[in-house]
């Protein structure tokens, strides 16, 4: 690489983060005035059942240390300045540090959301690519019904209607939790928590294919009737050789680029899916914090989720500039001989 | 047609390709249930022999395209074929052309978007012989084309116009095919390199190849060519040696006369109208609606004839005479060049 692309490439990581500096500050300002509007009790999700039994004196001075009465701005400003200094504050429900309980259920949670991406993205390029290849057949009817019928299915029914399947009528899953109930957390091991994460995981794979293999699929029609294909075809190349050669090199960069800006989705169904199969992670977690009014939990995990989504985004930005030489070395000046 | 007249004309001719009466038509969705044919390239005839040179020239968008890709058998699949194609005196069937293509025949195609965008443009060129032997022959190519080394580690888009003709002019002659079919090689060369490419193709006909070229560049196509068969809304109609385009009298049909009149240096006078549309193809001639010599006879079929050595769509009678006193004058000049030379020799 140039000096020139380097600094380019600079540049560019500024003005991004500076982008993500903005989108944080707007995702909570969001978050905090929804919940400020909300009919939310911290004292009752803190002392929960004990609130009632409690004298006004005490209900006083619980509400004084949450600062209840203090006006949303100040709040704000308080949990702000917290945030900067690496505090996010202290979980109502859990009692713990939120970065604690984050970091504890985003482990959970990676491990699901790796796997069905992983997996989502692998088989949506290689279903999207045969669908293509066999268009307007039968293989290409199959996976885009498939696609179509998956892409309209609510995740939580789909994670119901597996759970049936597998874990009440078959029994091969259990039928929740990431790890067996009663079991001592040094027991537990890699095999256990992959049977817990499974079904889950698969839920969140059939769903998640759809998106890359019915784009995949346009892709690679694209990419099949070009001229550069019609030439390759002049040339002798069979169809494999084309696919191999040309296919793959133009159908995986929009591919991977999609991967990446479909974490958001795979996030936002992993909060119905964790939910369904009581599998607790971010989702989860999101969920109870939600129904359960911890405000700084929540505020945590939206940061976090944002701040995974927009990683996300950037990397499929990023890879982009890396992976296409038309945008590696596009702003190198065409040299004429 | 049996095998054996066309073994025989190969053996007489020494033909590499010979097309005729080809028809390609393409069927065209129309409401719901209907299709409609739309005849693209109809009842066309040209042949290649060994050693030739011979230009298709038609003016833009007229389906000469259609034409390269007919032979390389990769038209579209609602595109139908019909009609005659005999390489090397073998009929040139969809399994014989797959075999052949990219081997015996190679195919020069008509602009950038035939390259693969991010395919390095050595790498594309080298596909077919990705060794040692392959690159050897890539860097001799290039070097004759004047593209400099590091060319062969740059993208198409990295490249101009003038240099994504070159490289794909290179991927045609690193393999030893006996039919070169180039689809509008020059545009975008400047006039050297077009002349170099116009001299790599007689350098490779003269090995007993053929190079089909299919162009709008007339004066190109008289300058390289051995014979021109001149394309009208889809189909020749006329195919004459390139020498006889130095007089108008010499050429046969009235849209060649009208092309020769539109060069710049014999007058540049176009005549009214343009091509028909496929889907509404006059009755008889093509040309009759522009034809300054429409008669009603022109409705009616119009065969192609032999006139002198070369053929024609037309039902026109010659002016033998004007072509005599072409010929006479071409001759006078000749001799007078010949006299001329001689006196210079004789002078010494």
């Amino acid at each position: 690489m140039t000096l020139a692309a380097v600094n380019r490439l600079i540049i560019y990581a500024a003005k991004k983060a500076v982008r993500m500096a903005a989108l944080l500050v707007m995702v909570s300002l969001i978050t905090f005035g929804l919940i400020s509007a909300s009919p939310i009790d911290p004292l009752q999700a803190n002392a929960g059942q004990a609130a009632g039994s409690m004298s006004q004196e005490q209900l006083d001075r619980l509400a004084e240390y949450w600062g209840v009465d203090e006006p949303p701005v100040k709040r704000y400003i308080n949990w702000a300045g917290d945030v900067l200094k690496g505090d996010m504050g202290t979980s109502l429900l859990y009692r713990r540090p939120v970065t604690e309980v984050i970091s504890q259920k985003l482990f959970n949670s990676l491990f699901l959301l790796v796997i069905s991406w992983l997996v989502s993205g692998v088989l949506g390029v290689f279903l999207g690519i045969l669908a293509a290849l066999y268009r307007g057949r039968l293989a290409d009817r199959l996976i885009r019904g498939y696609a179509l019928l998956t892409a309209s299915t609510p995740a939580f029914w789909l994670a119901l209607l597996l759970l049936l399947v597998f874990s009440v009528w078959l029994k091969l899953f259990p039928i929740g939790l990431s790890v067996p109930i009663g079991m001592e957390a040094a027991q537990v091991t890699a095999a256990d928590r992959l049977r817990h994460a499974f079904l889950p995981a698969l839920t969140l794979s059939i769903t998640g294919i759809s998106g890359t293999a019915l784009h995949t699929r346009e892709k690679m029609i694209d990419c099949l009737e070009s001229d550069y294909v019609l030439f390759a075809r002049a040339r002798g190349e069979s169809r494999w050789e084309i696919v191999r050669r040309h296919g793959l090199r133009n159908v995986l960069l929009p591919a991977i680029t999609l991967q990446f800006a479909s974490i958001s989705e795979i996030i936002g169904g992993s909060v119905v899916v964790e939910q369904v199969f009581s599998y607790p992670g971010l989702g989860q977690a999101a969920v109870t914090a939600g129904t359960g009014s911890d405000v700084p939990l929540l505020m945590g995990i939206t940061m976090i989720t944002a701040l995974v989504v927009f990683g996300g985004n950037f990397a499929a930005d990023i890879l982009y500039g890396i992976i296409d030489p038309r945008m590696r070395r596009g702003g190198e000046a065409v040299e004429e001989q | 047609m049996d095998k054996k007249p066309i073994a025989e004309s190969y053996r007489r001719n020494a033909a590499i390709l010979e097309i005729q009466d080809l028809s390609v038509t393409f069927r065209q969705r129309k409401g719901l249930f209907q299709s409609e044919d739309l005849p693209v390239i109809s009842r066309l005839n040209v042949t290649v022999n060994q050693g030739e040179i011979v230009a298709v020239v038609g003016a833009s968008g007229s389906g000469k395209s259609l034409l390269a890709h007919g032979i390389m058998g990769i038209l579209p699949v609602n595109a139908r074929i019909s009609g005659e194609m005999n390489f090397l005196g073998e009929p040139l069937t969809t399994e014989r052309i797959c075999k052949l293509r990219g081997k015996e025949i190679a195919l020069v195609p008509q602009g950038v978007t035939y390259l693969d965008p991010l395919m390095k443009v050595g790498a594309q060129v080298r596909e077919q012989q990705p060794g040692k032997e392959g690159k050897r022959r890539q860097k001799e190519l290039f070097s004759a084309y004047g593209l400099p080394e590091k060319t062969e580690e740059r993208y198409p888009f990295e490249c101009s116009g003038g240099m994504n003709r070159r490289i794909l002019l290179s991927t045609a002659l690193m393999e030893r095919p006996k039919l070169i079919v180039a689809d509008e090689p020059t545009p975008g060369m400047d006039l050297g390199q077009a002349k170099r490419a116009m001299a790599d193709f007689r350098a490779f006909a003269s090995q007993g190849n053929g190079v089909f070229l299919i162009t709008h560049d007339l004066p190109l196509a008289i300058s390289a060519a051995d014979r021109i068969a001149v394309f009208y809304a889809g189909t020749t109609v006329e195919e004459a040696p390139s020498s006889d385009f130095a007089s108008e009298a010499l050429l046969r049909h009235p849209y060649t006369r009208a092309l020769w009149r539109a060069m710049p240096q014999n007058g540049f006078q176009a005549i009214p109208g343009t091509q028909p549309y496929v889907k509404d193809m006059p009755k008889g001639c093509v040309f009759g609606p522009r034809c300054p010599k429409f008669t009603k006879e022109c409705l009616g079929d119009i065969p192609m004839r032999a006139v002198r050595q070369g053929t024609v769509r037309c039902i026109l009678q010659h002016d033998e005479h004007k072509i005599r006193e072409a010929r006479e004058s071409k001759d006078a000049q000749k001799a007078q060049e010949e006299r001329e030379v001689q006196k210079y020799a004789g002078g010494r």
